[in-house]
């Protein structure tokens, strides 16, 4: 091993399929996680675990791009923030119309839809919503007035599909549909043909009509949500997350918890193992004692005990799991450095009095080198696999939407056999790969410094 | 160093590995063992005499009774040594001494699938049903490991070999538990074949639940076998190509003996002590992935039990099963080190 020099692995790395493999992935899940850095806020992650945050959101969609695949196209998800807003007034009668234009192209009825708005007013103004449908029916859908004030105001409302005003207003212009209305939901007689319940293509304008006497009220948000079964790139999760960020977050985090532990432990156990096997005698005795103690703890069942009873935060997990990570790497790095002690260049730098210091570091930690950056990629898989397995159990950070975490959700509401895939698939995907793009790079690191396993 | 000497010594190093297990495990949960422990006293105190009206009439005043009652629990405190605090050394080391002697004590909130608190019977329940999945899996998959390993040894390079390789590093890379997570998916959702649970709906003493017991246990085998066997067969084929390059290997092909017979014969036979060694420590790690594996499948073994201790904080069935992991764990590891000792005697130099 130590006959190569570093430009030489260098060449033969890039001869590697599996090494340049190894590089492309992770250089993928790098950008990714830069990607995840600039484009999603710190603040959006933050509130994974805030269900007000996600609240317009729909529950469990499937992934948009699905409907690809699909012959009959299953209804997006759409939330509408930006209505064509008309004012016009009528002697002290002031009329505030937002309206919102809605393209259906789907073979199925929505969930729900939603209509939320806050506005700041005085008096009691009315508020009319009806939709026009693409064959230019118009139907109303509710009309009411918001409570009374004599001062200025702030109000928020909802107004849902299944408010019952709407389901009465609807029955009144029953006239104009052929088929009943029997145990139809709201949007299934709005979004539906005439002549028979099935849905109807086309745009929609859904408008809102609000009337005020006197003073124009201020409209602070209106917001129209159209409910779907697809949603997002990734889909959502039974508390309506938006999968995909998730998934972005995931990547520096998995990559931040398995380089930090595997370099940690690699350098660790390094210098612990050379400086033993340097030292030899009653020193290395003791220190391989002391390793043989930590080597037979076991590993799992104490990383639970301490998250559970010290914190679980994700960076003192980070140190537990490098606690563990040592022993292997020091076992090696000792052997190792008996060998290399016993070279001739090192009794002659013994010899001429260098300090002890010195020949470690100079002569035989330069020597280990590619070993060490075989095992730091080798190890990274485990850490990261180790800390899904924990937040999988619930032990995991839970203000960190980690992987782990995302499956460990999934498994609670019981995602595998509800057939809830895109909600399993990739946060697993995403480990696997990650996993393998180290352990392709180490192997390739390994073949070249062990040039008995190449064949 | 000679045989008896390296057998004392890991004998020895095991021994104090467990200590310090047990002393690290106590440290952690002590104090909040300490508190149940209390309360306990002071609730069985308390319902001792509600259920004796006698003794609250006897009292003219109320403090006097809360006196009385107070009094009553300090000497039971005492007869219990709890009066110290709970990391005085004699606490402690009353503790580890009934650890030892598998005395963990009653559980807190968890039971026994015949309602029985005492954590050594929830363990003991527990304990066969995961050395009965988890060996099975491990005997199997090193089975199909040695086979296949020794195949891909036999034609380096060619398909079967690359495939192997390829399929051990990448089963490796998944966790166990997410393919489990898949299989339910496959099997109990897509196509219904296996159940999503894999814990028998029908009571231990019926006749019939071997059986459905080992219905269950299907699913959760093939996923074990499915993610294990790859690194196996990668394993084992790497040692005998190591084997094969050796001078004895070279000297039979020399003088003419078939490929096929030193592979099988000679070079697996002299493969056989590191992989005896992995076999005997894999069946122990496979004891510890068990807690998440079985949390995933829902199999009524330790890791579950584990698991559902943990939720529930139940401390007393957490040092329990800690302890009993341990000691599988470093029995295995102390029989991976004296095979490994028995077969190659450079260990034993300590060179």
């Amino acid at each position: 091993m130590s006959s190569i020099s570093p430009q030489e692995i260098k060449q033969e790395f890039f001869k590697s399929k599996m090494g340049i493999t190894g590089i492309i992935i992770l250089s993928t899940l790098i950008a990714i996680s830069i990607i995840a850095i600039i484009t999603i806020p710190i603040e959006t992650f933050q509130e994974w675990n805030n269900p007000e945050n996600w609240i317009l959101y729909p529950k469990v969609a499937v992934p948009i791009w699905v409907n690809y695949f699909m012959f009959d196209k299953i209804p997006e998800h759409r939330i509408y923030e930006n209505p064509n807003v008309q004012i016009s007034s009528n002697k002290e009668l002031i009329l505030t119309s937002h309206q919102f234009g809605v393209n259906f192209e789907y073979d199925e009825f929505p969930n729900d839809f939603i209509y939320i708005f806050s506005s700041k007013y005085e008096n009691s103004p009315l508020i009319e919503m009806s939709v026009t449908r693409p064959d230019g029916i118009k139907l109303d859908l509710i009309s009411m007035s918001l409570p009374h004030s004599n001062s200025e105001i702030k109000h928020n409302e909802r107004i849902f599909s299944t408010d019952k005003s709407i389901r009465k207003n609807l029955s009144l212009q029953s006239e104009k549909f052929s088929f009943s209305f029997d145990r139809l939901a709201s949007e299934d007689i709005i979004f539906s043909q005439l002549e028979k319940n099935e849905p109807l293509k086309g745009n929609y304008i859904f408008s809102i009509d609000t009337f005020s006497i006197d003073n124009q009220p201020k409209i602070l948000e209106s917001k129209l949500i159209i409910g779907g079964k697809v949603f997002g790139v990734m889909g959502t999760d039974e508390l309506r997350r938006d999968l995909a960020i998730g998934l972005l977050w995931g990547t520096p985090l998995a990559l931040f918890i398995g380089l930090v532990v595997s370099i940690a432990s690699v350098v660790a156990g390094l210098l612990y193992g050379v400086y033993a096997g340097f030292k030899g005698k009653k020193t290395d005795e003791v220190m391989m004692r002391f390793n043989d103690v930590i080597y037979a703890l076991p590993a799992l069942p104490f990383l639970i005990i301490l998250s559970v009873t010290i914190s679980n935060s994700i960076f003192v997990l980070v140190g537990f799991l490098m606690v563990f990570g040592w022993v292997g790497i020091a076992k090696v790095a000792r052997s190792m450095s008996l060998q290399i002690k016993t070279r001739g260049y090192v009794d002659a730098a013994n010899m001429m009095g260098q300090k002890e210091s010195k020949i470690v570091l100079k002569h035989i930690l330069p020597q280990l080198l590619p070993y060490a950056f075989a095992s730091i990629a080798i190890s990274v898989p485990a850490a990261i696999t180790t800390e899904a397995g924990l937040s999988f159990l619930g032990l995991g950070d839970p203000s960190f939407p980690t992987w782990g975490q995302i499956l460990h959700d999934a498994n609670t509401f019981g995602a595998s056999s509800r057939g809830l895939w895109w909600w399993i698939m990739p946060p697993g995907i995403m480990i696997a790969v990650t996993g393998l793009a180290f352990v392709f790079i180490g192997n390739a690191l390994d073949s070249i410094i062990n040039p008995k396993l190449k064949r | 160093m000679s045989m008896k000497k390296y057998i004392l010594t890991r004998i020895f190093t095991m021994f104090l590995v467990l200590m310090i297990t047990l002393l690290i495990t106590i440290l952690l949960v002590g104090s909040n063992m300490d508190t149940i422990l209390k309360q306990g006293v002071v609730f069985q105190v308390r319902s001792e005499i509600t259920e004796n009206p006698a003794i609250a009439e006897s009292f003219s005043s109320v403090e006097e009774f809360e006196m009385f009652v107070q009094d009553q629990i300090d000497q039971r405190n005492k007869v219990l040594g709890l009066d110290e605090p709970w990391f005085s050394p004699q606490r402690i080391g009353v503790t580890m001494y009934k650890i030892l002697l598998l005395d963990f004590g009653h559980a807190t909130f968890l039971t026994s699938d015949e309602g029985s608190s005492n954590v050594k019977d929830i363990i003991f329940e527990k304990l066969p049903r995961t050395i009965l999945l988890f060996t099975t899996a491990t005997i199997i998959i090193s089975i199909i490991g040695i086979f296949i390993g020794a195949i891909s040894a036999n034609r380096i390079g060619s398909f079967i070999d690359r495939a192997t390789s390829s399929f051990a590093v990448i089963s490796s890379s998944f966790p166990v538990w997410w393919i489990g997570m898949l299989m339910i998916f496959l099997f109990s959702f897509t196509w219904q074949i296996f159940p999503a649970r894999a814990t028998p709906d029908i009571p231990s003493s019926d006749p019939s639940y071997i059986g459905s017991l080992l219905y269950h246990m299907t699913l959760p085998l093939i996923t074990i076998v499915m993610i294990g066997f790859g690194s196996w067969a990668y394993l084992v084929r790497n040692f005998m190509v190591g084997i094969m390059q050796e001078d004895f290997i070279m000297a039979k092909k020399t003088i003419g003996i078939k490929q096929k017979k030193i592979i099988y014969s000679h070079a697996l036979k002299n493969a056989a002590p590191p992989i005896v060694t992995i076999l005997a420590l894999s069946l122990s790690g496979s004891l510890g992935g068990a807690i998440i594996t079985e949390a995933v499948f829902d199999w009524p073994g330790m890791g579950r039990l584990y698991f559902e201790a943990i939720t529930v904080m139940d401390l007393p069935v957490i040092i329990g099963a800690t302890y009993i992991l341990t000691v599988f764990f470093l029995i295995s590891i102390f029989i991976a080190d004296l095979l490994y000792g028995y077969f190659d005697p450079r260990v034993r130099t300590g060179a």
